[in-house]
């Protein structure tokens, strides 16, 4: 199931030297899972994104970079079709997830958003118990039999190292945890749907740096088994963990835009865009 | 320095104004009522149109009214509340229209209401003077408040859950029921206990509806006499009804305080149980 190996701290210092530019990274395939061609986005009639084209690939990790309000969370609203729910939201281009088109309006979103998660900037726990947090979107789910319940607790709770922290109260509060612990909390409820990706937006910003260190090292263990796509501000968060790196921006005041996708050691140390380079070496933005 | 002072007293001054009207007008009650107030008052029937004898049938007729009318009024008003925040947008027009005419009914005089339940539910609709004719009239009557705060506790609800509920592919009724109802709760209870208290409170609306026959009723198309209504014609239309009228007003105040801790209590031990320690 969802068992992840234990922290190789070597594989984890290396993350993002990748090897040469050219060819794929040596941890994940280089086999896209999310192909978005030239996907633009509207809020009412002001565009917020335009023609952003990239491939997500399987089992990497890609993180978007770039100021803020440049549309990095937008487009990964796009990803779970979180855009549905903001009214006079339009969006228009392709995407497709695993080659099905993921704006077909048919599509079963429920399930999409199964197999993509999301993890918010501020950590969302439901006022509930720690179980029942994993719980209710598994029982959403169909899963009803108590004893898979607990199996499927237990192991993300494992996975995301919060179980010895929580194991003797988890009918208490979720809501009593720390900070960094919610968080966690948060990506066990996710990987406890079996996603395929996750998209973080910001996942450490509202954590101090010790949770924030945890959280990182536990997004670097998702390598592999999950696609990751993270939003981060963080550019050394950015280079430590990251296969791909996305390079947004904002052109002319208007819209903001893909300037350069590519390899994370590439992006960090060739940025072909000059804007990219003066981004990443902190002359701008 | 002395400026601060004078503010602060004058702060106080009023606030011990408010509250001084407050415990007059009940220790006005406390002192002409209790003297009469016994078990056989409450038991026992009125006699001598109220000067003696009790409001036992009286209570019963006005929690059979407030019962009508709030098994009524919750469930819709809270379909109706669920509607406008979760359902349809904040700014459109159905939204607007359905919250500009309720935010009017509210303010409808309740003689008015009256009127209008003896004409459709009275005459039209064949109820006669009736506890259900009253409790349905209250109805209308509390909607309004019951749905504007289901409605604001529900949109003060963190929209957070709302985006992770959807995040986790969890349909949009999962996350009323188990997180945005919940936490709107005690904006739920508050809107409930202020339309409880509107309905025990009324009488123009129910003398025209539910009557003034202070018989036990046997059903719920019998008449019934409401405590308010009670109290308005001991003090307005029987000379020497005074000392009951204090009575039974203290009976209202007392039930009112009573349906109040009871709802708090329950709500309180419900929401416990949902969290176990926050």
């Amino acid at each position: 199931m969802n068992e992840i190996e234990p922290v190789d701290k070597t594989r984890m210092n290396e993350s993002y030297t990748l090897g040469p530019l050219q060819a794929g990274p040596p941890c994940c395939d280089p086999e896209p899972l999310i192909r978005v061609d030239n996907l633009t986005l509207h809020y009412r009639k002001k565009p917020a994104l335009e023609n952003v084209s990239l491939d997500i690939y399987k089992g990497c990790i890609t993180a978007l970079i770039g100021p803020s309000g440049c549309g990095k969370t937008s487009f990964l609203s796009v990803l779970n079709r979180m855009t549905d729910m903001i009214p006079d939201c339009r969006v228009s281009g392709k995407v497709h997830f695993n080659g099905k088109d993921l704006r077909d309006p048919a599509l079963n979103v429920q399930g999409l958003r199964r197999d993509i998660g999301m993890i918010f900037q501020k950590p969302v726990p439901f006022p509930l118990s720690i179980r029942r947090n994993i719980e209710l979107p598994l029982r959403e789910h169909g899963i009803s039999k108590q004893a898979e319940l607990n199996d499927i607790t237990q192991l993300v709770l494992q996975d995301v190292g919060l179980w010895d922290e929580v194991k003797g109260r988890l009918e208490s509060s979720a809501l009593a945890l720390s900070g960094g612990q919610q968080q966690r909390l948060c990506i066990a409820r996710a990987l406890a749907l079996k996603p395929k990706v996750l998209l973080m937006d910001e996942p450490c910003s509202a954590l101090d740096p010790i949770s924030s260190g945890v959280v990182e090292d536990l997004i670097q263990r998702l390598r592999g088994k999950y696609t990751v796509v993270i939003v981060t501000h963080n550019l050394a968060q950015a280079r430590r963990i990251a296969n791909y790196a996305g390079f947004f921006w904002i052109k002319d005041q208007r819209a903001g835009c893909l300037i350069e996708f590519g390899q994370c050691k590439q992006i960090f140390e060739a940025p072909v865009h000059e804007l990219t380079a003066a981004y990443v070496s902190g002359s701008r933005g | 320095m002395t400026k601060n002072v004078l503010a602060t007293g004058l702060i106080w001054l009023m606030a011990a104004l408010v509250s001084g009207v407050f415990v007059w007008l009940l220790s006005d009650i406390l002192i002409h009522g209790l003297p009469q107030l016994s078990w056989a008052f409450l038991a026992e029937a009125p006699e001598n149109s109220g000067r003696s004898g009790g409001i036992g049938p009286i209570i019963v007729s006005t929690l059979l009214i407030l019962l009508v009318a709030m098994v009524t009024a919750a469930p819709l008003g809270l379909a109706t509340a669920v509607l406008l925040s979760e359902f349809t947008r904040y700014d459109s027009i159905f939204g607007r229209l359905v919250r500009r005419s309720l935010d009017v009914l509210a303010g409808v005089p309740s003689i008015v209401f009256g009127l209008f339940g003896n004409a459709f539910f009275c005459i039209y609709l064949g109820l006669g003077f009736s506890i259900l004719s009253g409790g349905l009239t209250l109805a209308c009557m509390v909607l309004p408040i019951l749905i504007r705060t289901a409605e604001e506790g529900l949109q003060a609800a963190p929209n957070d859950y709302r985006l992770a509920a959807a995040a986790l592919g969890m349909p949009r009724s999962a996350a009323l029921v188990h997180l945005l109802l919940p936490s709107a709760a005690p904006a739920l209870l508050a809107g409930l206990m202020l339309g409880v208290g509107r309905a025990m409170a009324e009488t123009a609306a129910l003398i025209f509806t539910s009557g003034y026959v202070d018989r036990l009723p046997n059903s719920l198309l019998d008449s019934g006499r409401a405590l308010s209504v009670h109290i308005y014609d001991l003090s307005m239309n029987v000379a020497g009804g005074d000392a009951n009228a204090y009575s039974s007003a203290l009976v209202l105040i007392l039930l009112l305080f009573i349906i109040n801790t009871i709802a708090m209590s329950l709500a309180k031990q419900w929401l416990y149980r949902r969290v176990v320690s926050i």
